[in-house]
């Protein structure tokens, strides 16, 4: 009996595979949602204009690309996930040349009706093509040097591309999220020690290169290095940001100040507060049991995967779903520990719950592959 | 693509196993911004929602309303009336000059204090108010807050500021407040964080400046929250101030009108003091000026205006101008002369119309010489060389010594700036300030009022009262504050021998109501009113020989600034004194011409409180005074009667 034949009789067809949909992901997923639009009212001053509302249609919109996404069997997927890796490529060398400059990097690309980032693209398509060729690699090659550079590659090209945007957030991301996978892929043990040990030395390399003629970061990344390492240095400028989501954060107490009753955030002291700061909302107002619910809703999101992933026969499936699990887990834990003071301010939105559409489609999209894997499990 | 079973068991091996590794690290991640978050949240809870509060609730001073001031009947001379402004944040407007632009079309925007104003908003942060217009009407204040929508950025705001209703009449007395200065701020040790409000407005000049304590008050606070912007969301909670105690001053509301307009075309200044408790009735100097101007700053044309103006409007001429008092201080004289011993009452003096001393001719005013004089006649007809004589027996000292007894030549304390005081000379003065000896012809000269003797007008109206009364009687100027009523300051007993008081008060009565007396042209009519007085004419020029010789040309034919000038003194009424008065004319010429009239006018209004029945004047001059009457009332329709505007 082929694999193909085994596959065909095991795995659900037409609508019964709604049924087969891993709905306590979709659930976990419309709680997370939820919390955004609750956070995203309450900034607007107890209004759904102009945040909520719009965030809310999106939601639906996603929510019905990810079941659409879902309904397609798992191995279309895999074969188009080349061809969706080299459209994300172009996107991006596209960005570089028609994008539009927003906060001195060039992000967007304007189609019209939405603002397309192919940054955001890129984290789930890198995915995909590093699990289609781990799926695709016999695992004795694995860990052999040529067949290790070819993943490099991979990751390395669109990190690039987005260095030069510049958005250092996103190239961590990519760069961390296309490692993992190749960790979990089972690569040894030694590559990741190596890196490790070219990171900090690139580490100190950049900070070295300060001032000289090869400055490897423009001149207000350091300086938001600068404010993280010692946000009272510009308590007026760039720290003012940090220091006003520490305050909104640590003012919020173990129970909050109330629903809409932030004083950080209703009087304006929080920058960005319905984007990239709106945990520090959430903690303000609803205090450490607030904030620690939502850390546990994310938690479970990730476990879900995992769950499902580690139960996958399909190596692509499995890689995939821990690929977008570990996207999605590096968003959240970067933004919060970005608005606690633990990293410096990158701008990484905190997932599903910060207002942005091309972002929540994209993650949508991801959390629809997973869906398809699960949907298409051998079983 | 097919895989072999085995391999494929082997890749859900290690898959499973990183997976559990990776999943242990991530949940050690998380652990460790749990542990942040709660930190943050439970341990430094308490500092941070101390700097949240920091960051919101701001402390805001609460300006007092500065105390009014009124005159005795409660008419009032300094409130506080509400002034409109337009401010703009520039955060809060998206295009400046776009919303300058339509305010523009709205009101109507003096271009000097734009151009400032968007120097300013350039300049200061983004969330400070920068005013726009100032002194706005509430016509055009409602017509920016109907239209505030189109307006982003633009606020009208409201404050007390002072208002003198009528300003020209209290210039010098009350004086002015004005914004507060980095120079007030410098003479001022621990200012009062009220002062470094902007546009704050304090004391500057007179009562305003001496009395600012009392005045002002203290400021009351409020906790107000704030956007990030630095706009008030709401109050939090407010501690009232205090306002400033109301000053009642002794000025008669409508005495001082009358007097001000009396006055009206003269450089001069005229004071009236109630005899038995020093109280100031009216104090006038003349011309006056409108102090509302100074208020919220004057501009720099009107003020050189003032400087310029040769009448000099801005100085107090009543407390800060001195002048040799000439006649009026032969009382002084006089009695210096018999107190000492060196006179008796009945005594007399043969008068040639000059006085040789020490080599030196000193002349009289009247050629000819008055022949025989005693103390009356001396004083009734002014006779210089009696004086001569007597000043000559006597010595500087002695005369000085009643000077001062009689309120010349000391400071009396009033609230009001610059309070000068005057020269009663002694040797010791002339070897100290002029580096000579005192010479007996210093001594003559100042027996008259001339030379080195400086009295203010003040000075001279204080000099009249102890005369009256023969109590050192002090002028002041509060009669309560904030209800509660000051002493009055009726003075102790001069200690003079009452016989000679009664001789120069005698001798004072038949200046003005003997046919041969200096000021007997204005005699008051009515007997039991009459009044006691001497004129003066005081020199501002020296008479050469050479001028004498020619004939003295008259005050007239002389430019303004180099004639005389005209004082006069008096008490009425004789019997049982009530008023004392003092007019000094400058460059006026002679007293009894030009100071006297004045000074009978404003007795007699002071002493019927109002227009007093033309019978009460000379038949001559009735037709005038009813003219002038009716001028007056005309001027000024509505002060006729005193408004009783005090709760």
């Amino acid at each position: 009996m082929s694999y193909l034949e085994n596959t065909v009789k095991t795995v659900p067809s037409g609508f019964g595979k709604v049924l087969y949909l891993n709905w306590g992901l979709a659930l976990l997923l419309t709680a997370v949602a939820s919390v955004g639009f609750l956070m995203l009212y309450s900034v607007a001053g107890g209004s759904f204009s102009p945040w909520a509302e719009p965030q809310m249609k999106r939601y639906i919109l996603g929510f019905a690309v990810m079941l659409v996404v879902a309904m397609v069997p798992i191995w279309f997927w895999r074969h188009m996930s080349i061809v969706a890796y080299i459209v994300s490529i172009l996107l991006l060398v596209a960005v570089d040349l028609v994008g539009v400059t927003s906060k001195g990097a060039q992000r967007w690309i304007d189609l019209g009706f939405m603002r397309l980032q192919p940054s955001e693209l890129m984290k789930i398509t890198l995915i995909m093509l590093l699990a289609a060729y781990y799926d695709w690699l016999p695992l004795k090659r694995v860990s052999r040097p040529i067949w290790i550079i070819i993943p490099i590659i991979i990751i390395l090209l669109p990190v690039a591309l987005v260095l030069r945007q510049p958005d250092l957030g996103t190239s961590i991301l990519l760069l961390a999220g296309g490692g993992l996978v190749m960790f979990v892929a089972g690569v040894h043990w030694g590559y990741f020690a190596a890196v490790f040990a070219a990171v900090v030395g690139l580490v100190k390399a950049v900070f070295s290169s300060r001032g000289t003629d090869w400055q490897l970061l423009k001149d207000y990344q350091y300086k938001r290095i600068d404010t993280f390492l010692d946000p009272s240095t510009d308590p007026l400028g760039t720290g003012y940001h940090i220091t006003q989501s520490k305050i909104a954060l640590g003012s919020g107490g173990w129970t909050g100040k109330g629903f809409m009753q932030g004083t950080q955030s209703r009087l304006n002291f929080l920058p960005e507060k319905h984007t990239d700061f709106i945990f520090t909302t959430l903690a303000e107002e609803f205090g450490f049991i607030g904030g620690f619910s939502l850390l546990g809703l994310y938690v479970l999101v990730i476990v879900f995967c995992f769950a499902t992933a580690m139960t996958n026969k399909d190596r692509f499936s499995s890689l995939l779903t821990m690929g977008v699990a570990i996207t999605f887990f590096l968003f959240f834990v970067v933004n919060m520990a970005m608005v606690m003071g633990l990293a410096p301010v990158v701008g990484v939105p905190l997932p599903m719950v910060s207002y942005g559409g091309s972002a929540m489609l994209i993650l949508m999209i991801g959390f629809g592959l997973v869906q398809s894997a699960h949907v298409h499990k051998p079983r | 693509m097919k895989r072999p079973p085995k391999d494929n068991e082997a890749s859900q091996k290690i898959m499973t196993r990183r997976g559990l590794i990776l999943g242990g690290a991530q949940l050690g991640l998380v652990g460790v911004l749990a542990g942040r978050m709660r930190y943050m949240q439970v341990d430094q809870a308490d500092e941070f929602r101390l700097l949240a509060d920091e960051n919101r609730i701001n402390l805001r001073l609460i300006p007092p309303s500065r105390g009014r001031i009124y005159d005795r009947n409660g008419v009032i001379i300094a409130e506080n009336a509400p002034s409109y402004r337009i401010n703009m944040i520039r955060e809060e407007a998206d295009d400046v000059e776009e919303v300058i632009d339509r305010l523009a079309r709205i009101i109507e925007l003096d271009p000097d204090e734009l151009e400032r104003a968007l120097k300013d908003l350039k300049k200061l942060r983004g969330d400070t108010p920068v005013t726009v217009a100032d002194r706005v009407s509430w016509d055009d204040v409602s017509r920016v807050a109907v239209n505030t929508p189109a307006l982003p950025g633009i606020v009208p705001e409201v404050g007390l500021s002072r208002h003198y209703p009528t300003g020209y009449d209290y210039a010098h007395v009350i004086g002015y407040v004005g914004p507060v200065n980095d120079r007030d701020l410098e003479t001022i040790d621990a200012p009062d964080a009220l002062l470094l409000i902007p546009r704050f407005q304090i004391g500057k000049i007179g009562l305003e400046k001496r009395r600012e304590d009392t005045l002002r008050g203290k400021a009351g606070n409020k906790r107000v929250e704030v956007n990030a912007a630095g706009r008030v969301m709401r109050e939090l909670e407010r501690v009232e101030g205090q306002a400033g105690a109301d000053i009642q001053v002794t000025i008669n509301d409508q005495l001082q009108a009358y007097v001000n307009s009396r006055l009206e075309g003269q450089s001069a200044a005229a004071v009236v003091m109630d005899c038995e408790n020093g109280d100031l009735l009216a104090c006038v100097s003349a011309p006056s000026y409108d102090p509302n101007l100074f208020v919220r700053g004057i501009s720099s044309t009107n003020y050189n205006a003032l400087l310029e103006n040769k009448y000099r409007p801005l100085p107090n001429k009543v407390v800060q101008g001195v002048y040799p008092p000439g006649s009026t201080f032969k009382m002084v004289t006089a009695l210096a002369a018999l107190e000492s011993g060196n006179a008796n009452l009945g005594e007399t003096v043969y008068c040639p119309g000059h006085l040789q001393v020490s080599g030196r001719r000193f002349h009289c005013w009247k050629r000819g010489g008055h022949g025989s004089v005693d103390l009356l006649r001396s004083l009734r007809e002014s006779c210089d060389v009696y004086y001569y004589e007597m000043a000559r027996r006597t010595g500087i000292e002695k005369i000085s010594e009643m000077a001062r007894l009689l309120g010349l030549g000391t400071v009396h304390d009033l609230p009001m700036t610059s309070v000068a005081k005057g020269l009663a000379p002694t040797k010791d003065w002339k070897q100290i300030n002029r580096d000579e000896a005192w010479q007996v012809g210093d001594s003559v000269n100042a027996s008259i009022g001339q030379g080195f003797v400086l009295a203010s007008p003040l000075q001279l109206a204080v000099m009249s009262a102890r005369l009256a009364t023969g109590r050192s009687v002090e002028p002041r100027l509060i009669k309560s504050i904030d209800g509660v009523e000051q002493p009055p300051l009726p003075g102790e007993d001069l200690g003079l021998n009452p016989r000679y008081l009664h001789a120069v008060r005698e001798a004072m009565f038949e200046v003005s109501n003997s046919r041969r007396g200096t000021a007997y042209r204005s005699r008051i009519i009515e007997e039991t009113l009459r009044m006691a007085g001497k004129t003066g004419t005081s020199q501002v020029r020296n008479i050469s020989a050479a001028e004498r010789a020619a004939g003295v040309r008259r005050n007239s034919d002389l430019p303004w600034e180099r004639r005389d000038h005209a004082l006069f003194v008096n008490f009425a009424p004789y019997d049982n004194p009530k008023v004392a008065v003092a007019v000094v004319v400058e460059h006026g010429g002679g007293g009894s011409k030009a100071a006297a009239p004045i000074a009978r006018d404003i007795t007699l209004q002071a002493l019927y409180d109002g227009d007093p029945p033309l019978e009460a004047y000379p038949a001559k001059d009735r037709e005038n005074i009813e003219a002038q009457q009716e001028e007056y009332q005309k001027k000024r329709p509505n002060r006729s009667k005193p408004r009783q505007d005090r709760a």
